[in-house]
């Protein structure tokens, strides 16, 4: 005795956010449903095991109905099949591509590929995450890179235009598709410390600045990548070190800038000549894509480490050089 | 003479991939109607392709235009190979030949394939010029206009109901043609399709013509069936109410003088007979009773006495079941034995097949509505539901003209109709010749609520019509007795119009104003219709609650939607009955003879069941009642839902006693004691949560001299079976009946466990099965339509009481999950919860619901005891109305079929079997009802029913301002979409919006089938997404009309069929609907609320001439 086949339809497609989560949190749908049972929503509506198991099942069913549309969210607009408020969609969207930080973390910078996929199942073992949301998370990272790579015009706003997500959203994924796409290297134990959102801000920062749309906003610009004349021109830095009165001027200037901001300040007034050199060694490898790849890591050894900075110094000398520079 | 059909094909998107190697589709579209068919140009490599392309011209007969649809295939272009179907789309043209409904289809349609679902969408454009033509002999109808809505369609008026219309039409089933045999699984759904499509539009075209020859231009209520019969052959047939409707002028509906007041807002509220209620003119004339008149006219006794004696004698030849009111089954045998009678003589009866074409009467004599709503006045008393049922073999009439050898064109009709049709419609003929005698045994000259259908199984096949015995005025009917000058004089006041002017919010009370002057209030429509010397079955009268002057039943049975001028107490409930039986396996006439044999005691068990259930709930009247039975090999289903709610006219039901049979045992005292506290716990639980608190204090209020019921009833009782206990009782009870169970046997143990296991409606819901939910009148905008299916595996070898209790706990449980899926709507009606069961094969039972969630506005709930407690103080005004004679009625009778006549009688099985099975089952009925009786003389407790006053309420502020302003919370949010959304109910109406335009009906039918069944997620999976592809068909079609909303939807079939073992599934789907066009009324020209006071004469006036 047993129910052979069980579904629900509405006109207007009901999904219910908690399940949702769950769905995407790759949860079973026995494991879903004793979530949602410790949840209390049984008390709450008078419900039973059974009604609660039918209702999951039935949600799942409909969002892996859905789950082909939300590879396009800009085809679930425009599809018949499922009456969805317009809320309702962005909701779906929105979360569908949200994604778990410590995961990000593990695949940032590393390259969105089937070897990477393969890999996944020790991610999901070390974050805790499960491997059908690691998947999901990953083939999301990997379709937008795939949609926006040979993209024209600003990446955040093809990111924003082509998953119809919001703008925060979009900033991020901006940001792993730069850094997948200049192949960063964040895996290395000195950068364990540092956030997505440490390197989500660093990749805005590069993508506004270094990348060929930075430089001029004609049609053909591309964000994704780095602009290769400018590297080359990075090479010239070499004269802050070896000029005298450039690196003087360099120091006052950014001494000024620093007085009473810092409290390592008189450190870094000291080290001045030692800190700039790292930084414009780093500056002056990066035209070759090896060196691209440890931008970060060159950064943390050659310039953090030495002085033991803070992170919010790091941050705002950088700021602070690239404005020099390009003003 | 002809149109021009033409038609253009845009563009198409979201094609699926259709050339591996490069990911992409060269796709073209062709172009069919009828014989013809056009091209458009490859577009090459796109899965987005833009054909744009000429006007492809179609020049046919407007009959053609009628029958057939427009059949638009996409393909891919292959070099080398044939090209691949992608996919087709039919477009029903219909909507398009009809002045008042749409004049294009333009827009996204689905290109659906019956293996793969959807594949992507295509744009067309499609028109239709019609030349008049006006040719007396035409085979069209085109413009006549159909609904499937079972009332006046809102934004029209009737000028006048013509009557019955039906017309079936037959074919041979192409899956079982032999040509099935070799075609693939795709080509023979197509041509399935194709061919239903066809029949439905001749079969339109056919009831279209009938129309016009009765002069009428409408088709209301329309509702069409199909039988799947297998071998035999399939039959689409219909039955609808022909009308001729005048649209409302739409101009209207903005200016001062607000026609809403006409509209009976059936919809949204009871009529509220508010403040205004008092003061309202009384304008008719001298309220003079004609009922005694009309009585003899009719001379009951004789009508009755000879339908007795045709019940007795003349072996009709169904089952009649559920004499409605007759229901007050209960405490006295009377009632219960009256039904066995009708039950075991039905089964006595055998049907004759051939019972003689001299006792077909024409159509148009069957006083049959399929209407289910009605506006106010039209229904003047309602008798009970009558309901005749028929086992028929399939086989037997199979048409050896219709041979497997024979090939023949599609639609090539005229080649056999002349035979087919002629089985089906004298089956249905002998039905509802039953159907009418029934009514007339009632005292009643019409039949509304009227529906048929058919459940098959092999090849047997019941047939089953149900309808509800009334007597409806005249005035808007054809064969009145008025002359036409009369009627035509009389005309501006009997015009109505239905609410599509109607203000939600604040119509409520002036809705039915306009018609105080002819119409009854609340109470009419429940006064008897028969004779109470002669009444067709003992039922207990008693003096109307509210006016106190006509004789009412204690318990009142209808097919029909709540009159919406009734005055009701409290709120409805869904009630059901669920029973199982098991059944021999058998075959053809064997089988048939099991069945019919079964048929009498599925019945009076779901009728106990249901009154059962009734009385726990403290309430006396059935709305809608729909008793649906499905065979299977080894089983038969029923399952009778219905709206169960308590009219303030009736007398307050009594409880139910539980009687034991060995009173020596204490322990089992105590157990029946316990019991019997449980059961008053639930009904006096159930008074307080439906709000059942009938106010007391008419009866000083009104002051009327209140004749002795009990010594009336005993007058009446005397003349009936089983008198002396009855009167007896009468003695120790007074008005207040009790409802005896007595548990000396374990079927009464599980009725008794069944009522108390029927778990209540969770906090913030009700469920209704009618329109709309007595007592509940600020719905908000929110609604959410949907389907749910299930199907449970069942263990064999299992015992009734075991099936029972499956089948009513999948009942239940399907509805646990509805409340809990939609909880988010609370509070919350679920309205018109449509029900079907099936017995797709052996040990499986399938239930579909399709039904619409509406939110309302909690703060008004507290209005409801306000108003029905004023309503009572409303005077009963007599209906002055001429009542309505069919001429043809009584020679009609003389027609009955002569069953010792009949020849061969396929359904003539087992007579004397089935003769000798019920008559003994018939005694131990008897016995059980004297037990129960002598029961109830030993302990003649009752339960003295709770009078709760509901006068605190009546000074509640009437919070309307607020709770329209509140419904007209619009979904704008949802325009920003770049689909249009389109709404879908099973209601007519949507509530917070005002409909300005019938498009046409919908009328779809689709195949799916799978030969992946893993792969697409199972069974489930698989309808799933069936069900939800179906809606989109349906919303894109509509869209494409330029509507935004379907009314009246209902999904009549749903066929599903599995072989998990080949991984294969196919399922058939059948839904229906009105497209229609509505504004929100927030977007309406703001009409403020003062309009509603003003006088609708005048506006009800203008709009007649």
């Amino acid at each position: 005795m047993s129910v052979e086949l069980d579904v629900f339809v509405g006109n207007t497609t009901i999904m219910d956010k908690e399940v949702y989560q769950l769905w995407l949190n790759g949860y079973t749908v026995n494991d879903a449903v004793k979530v949602r049972i410790e949840g209390g929503v049984m008390e709450e509506c008078e419900a039973s095991a059974e009604v609660l198991l039918s209702d999951t099942m039935d949600q799942y069913r409909t969002f892996q109905m859905c789950e082909r549309l939300l590879h396009h969210p800009a085809k679930l607009a425009n599809q018949l099949l499922f009456q969805i408020p317009p809320d309702r969609q962005a909701m779906l969207i929105e979360r569908y591509y949200a994604f778990d930080d410590s995961f990000v973390r593990e695949v940032l910078g590393k390259k969105l590929s089937k070897g990477t996929k393969k890999d996944l199942d020790d991610v999901s073992t070390k974050t805790g995450i499960t491997l059908k949301s690691c998947r999901r998370q990953f083939d999301n990272f990997k379709r937008v890179f795939k949609v926006v790579e040979e993209l024209k015009g600003p990446l955040v706003e093809n990111i924003r235009q082509h998953f119809l997500l919001p703008d925060q959203l979009a900033r991020d994924y901006a940001a792993i598709v730069f850094f997948a796409n200049n192949r960063f290297e964040t895996g290395k134990k000195k950068l364990h410390y540092l956030t997505f959102q440490d390197f989500a801000f660093c990749a805005g920062q590069l993508i506004n600045n270094w990348t060929l749309g930075a430089v001029d906003n004609i049609m053909e610009d591309m964000d994704v990548d780095l602009d290769k004349e400018f590297l080359q021109e990075l090479k010239d830095l070499k004269i802050l070190i070896t000029d005298k009165d450039l690196l003087d001027q360099h120091k006052s200037l950014v001494c000024t800038a620093l007085r009473g901001k810092t409290n390592v300040f008189n450190e870094m007034e000291a080290n001045f000549k030692n800190l700039s050199r790292g930084l414009v060694n780093i500056a002056a490898k990066l035209i070759n894509a090896k060196d691209v790849r440890d931008f970060f890591i060159d950064l943390v050894e050659k310039f953090i480490e030495p002085f033991s900075l803070c992170l919010l110094y790091m941050g705002v000398i950088k700021s602070c050089i690239l404005r020099m520079y390009h003003d | 003479m002809p149109g021009k059909l033409k038609a253009k094909i845009v563009a198409g998107r979201h094609l699926p991939v259709m050339d591996r190697a490069s990911d992409l589709t060269d796709a073209f579209v062709e172009v069919k109607f009828g014989n013809t068919t056009f091209k458009t140009d490859v577009y090459p490599k796109s899965l987005n392709p833009q054909w744009n392309s000429e006007w492809f011209k179609f020049e046919v007969d407007d009959e053609d235009l009628q029958d057939e649809p427009l059949q638009i295939t996409v393909l891919d272009h292959d070099t080398y190979s044939a090209n691949d179907a992608i996919g087709k789309v039919y477009i029903d043209i219909d909507p398009l030949l009809c002045s008042e409904a749409a004049t294009v289809i333009s827009g996204w349609l689905p290109i659906y394939d019956t293996i793969h679902g959807i594949r992507g969408e295509i744009n067309v454009l499609v028109k239709v010029d019609l030349f008049n033509d006006l040719n007396r002999f035409r085979q069209s109808s085109c413009g006549v206009k159909f609904f499937c809505t079972t009332s006046i369609p809102r934004c029209y008026r009737a000028i006048m109901v013509h009557g019955f219309v039906e017309e079936l039409v037959v074919n041979e089933d192409p899956e079982y043609q032999w040509i099935d045999r070799i075609r693939t699984p795709r080509a023979s759904n197509e041509a399935r399709q194709r061919l239903i499509f066809l029949m439905s539009g001749e079969l339109q075209r056919k009831i279209g013509l009938k129309v016009l020859e009765m002069g009428g231009n409408a088709v209301v209520g329309y509702l069409q069936c199909f039988d799947l019969e297998g071998e035999s052959g399939l039959v689409v047939r219909a039955i609808g109410t022909a009308c001729t409707l005048e649209k409302i002028s739409s101009t209207l509906p903005a200016t001062a003088t607000h026609p809403s007041n006409s509209s009976p807002s059936k919809d949204m509220k009871e009529p509220g007979f508010g403040e205004e209620a008092p003061g309202v003119p009384l304008s008719s004339g001298p309220p003079t009773p004609l009922r005694a008149q009309t009585f003899s006219s009719f001379s009951p006794s004789k009508s009755y006495s000879r339908q007795s004696s045709s019940s007795d004698t003349e072996l009709s030849l169904t089952p009649k079941t559920g004499m409605g009111s007759g229901g007050s089954a209960g405490k006295e045998g009377g009632p219960l034995k009256a039904l066995l009678r009708q039950q075991t003589q039905s089964a006595l009866e055998q049907r004759g097949v051939s019972s003689s074409s001299e006792a077909f009467v024409r159509t148009g004599e069957y006083p049959f509505f399929t209407l289910a709503a009605f506006p106010p006045g039209f229904l003047l008393h309602v008798g009970g539901v009558v309901s005749a049922r028929s086992v028929k073999l399939l086989d037997r009439i199979h048409n050896p003209a219709l041979g497997n050898t024979r090939s023949y064109k599609l639609l090539d009709w005229n080649s056999f109709t002349a035979d087919e049709p002629e089985t089906r419609d004298a089956w249905w003929e002998e039905i509802r010749q039953e159907i009418k005698s029934h009514a007339k045994a009632l005292g009643c000259h019409a039949v509304v609520g009227y529906s048929e259908s058919t459940s098959i199984c092999e090849e047997v096949c019941i047939l089953s019509a149900s309808g509800t015995a009334a007597i409806l005025s005249s005035r808007f009917m054809q064969d009145g007795p008025l002359d036409t000058e009369h009627r035509l004089s009389r005309q501006p006041l009997c015009v109505f119009s239905t609410g599509s002017e109607r203000v939600e919010g604040d119509m409520g009370s002036s809705a039915s104003l306009g018609f105080e002057e002819v119409v009854s209030p609340g109470c009419g429509f429940c006064h008897i219709p028969y004779d109470e010397l002669n009444i067709p079955f003992p039922a207990q009268l008693t003096y109307c609650y509210c006016c106190r002057r006509y004789k009412v039943p204690d318990v009142l049975f209808t097919t029909i939607d709540l009159p919406t001028e009734a005055n009701v107490t409290g709120k409805g409930c869904l009630i059901q009955a669920r029973l199982c039986r098991t059944k021999k396996k058998a075959q053809g006439e064997g089988n048939a003879t099991v069945i019919s044999n079964l048929l009498p005691f599925l019945e009076y068990e779901l009728h106990t069941q249901l009154m059962n259930k009734l009385k726990l709930r403290g309430m006396n009247a059935l709305f809608g009642l729909r008793i649906q039975i499905s065979v299977g090999e080894t089983m038969l289903l029923g399952l009778a839902s219905a709206t169960g709610v308590y009219l303030t006219a009736l007398p307050s039901p009594g409880g139910i006693q539980i009687a034991g049979k060995t009173p020596s045992d204490i322990t089992y005292e105590q157990h029946i004691s316990n019991m019997q506290k449980k059961i008053n716990d639930t009904i006096a639980k159930n008074k307080e949560l439906y709000e059942i608190n009938p106010p007391e204090v008419v009866e000083e209020i009104i002051g009327s001299p209140i004749p002795e019921p009990r010594q009336r009833s005993r007058l009446f009782r005397s003349q009936s079976e089983s008198s002396d206990e009855v009167s007896e009782l009468d003695l120790s009870h007074g008005k207040k009946d009790a409802f005896v169970l007595e548990i000396d046997d374990t079927d009464a143990v599980e009725d008794i466990h069944a009522l108390l296991t029927d778990s209540p409606t969770p906090a913030g819901f009700y469920s209704c099965n009618t329109e709309i939910m007595p007592g509940i009148q600020n719905w908000t905008s929110a609604i959410q339509m949907f389907t749910s299916v299930r199907v449970f595996r069942l263990n064999a070898n299992l015992t009734n009481q075991g099936l029972n209790k499956i089948f009513s706990d999948l009942c239940e449980n399907l509805l646990k999950s509805l409340y809990f899926k939609l909880r988010s709507m609370v509070p919350c009606c679920l309205c018109h919860l449509n029900f079907t069961v099936a017995i797709p094969e052996d040990e499986l039972i399938q239930v579909a619901v399709t039904a619409v969630a509406m939110s309302f506005d909690k703060e008004q709930l507290l209005e409801n005891g306000k108003q029905s407690g004023e309503k009572t103080l409303i005077k009963a005004i007599t209906e002055n109305d001429e009542q309505l004679q069919f001429n043809l009625e009584l020679n009609a009778e003389t027609s009955a079929p002569n069953p010792l006549s009949s020849p061969k009688g396929l359904s003539e099985v087992g007579s004397h079997l089935s003769a000798r099975a019920s008559s003994v089952d018939y005694s131990s009925f008897a016995d059980r009802c004297s037990s129960w009786i002598e029961q109830l003389k030993l302990k003649a407790h009752t339960i003295r029913r709770g009078s709760v006053k509901t006068t605190s309420s009546m000074e509640k502020a009437s919070p309307l301002p607020e709770g329209r302003s509140r419904s007209l919370r619009s979904n704008r949010s949802y325009s920003g979409s770049s689909v249009a959304v389109v709404k879908m109910t099973p209601l007519s109406f949507i509530p917070g919006a005002k409909i300005i335009k019938y498009l046409g009906i919908i009328n779809m039918f689709f195949i799916r089938e799978t030969t992946s069944l893993r792969e697409e997620g199972g069974v489930s999976g698989f309808l799933h997404t069936f069900i939800a592809e179906v809606f989109a068909m349906v919303r894109a079609h509509v869209a494409a009309l330029g509507g935004n909303a379907v009314v009246s939807y209902s999904m009549k079939e749903c066929v599903f069929m599995e072989n998990p073992n080949k991984n294969q599934a196919q399922c058939l789907i059948n839904v229906s609907g009105d497209a229609v066009m509505f504004v929100r009324e927030s977007e309406l020209e703001s009409t403020s609320v003062q309009t509603q006071s003003a006088t609708t004469h005048t506006s009800n006036g203008a709009e007649g001439t």
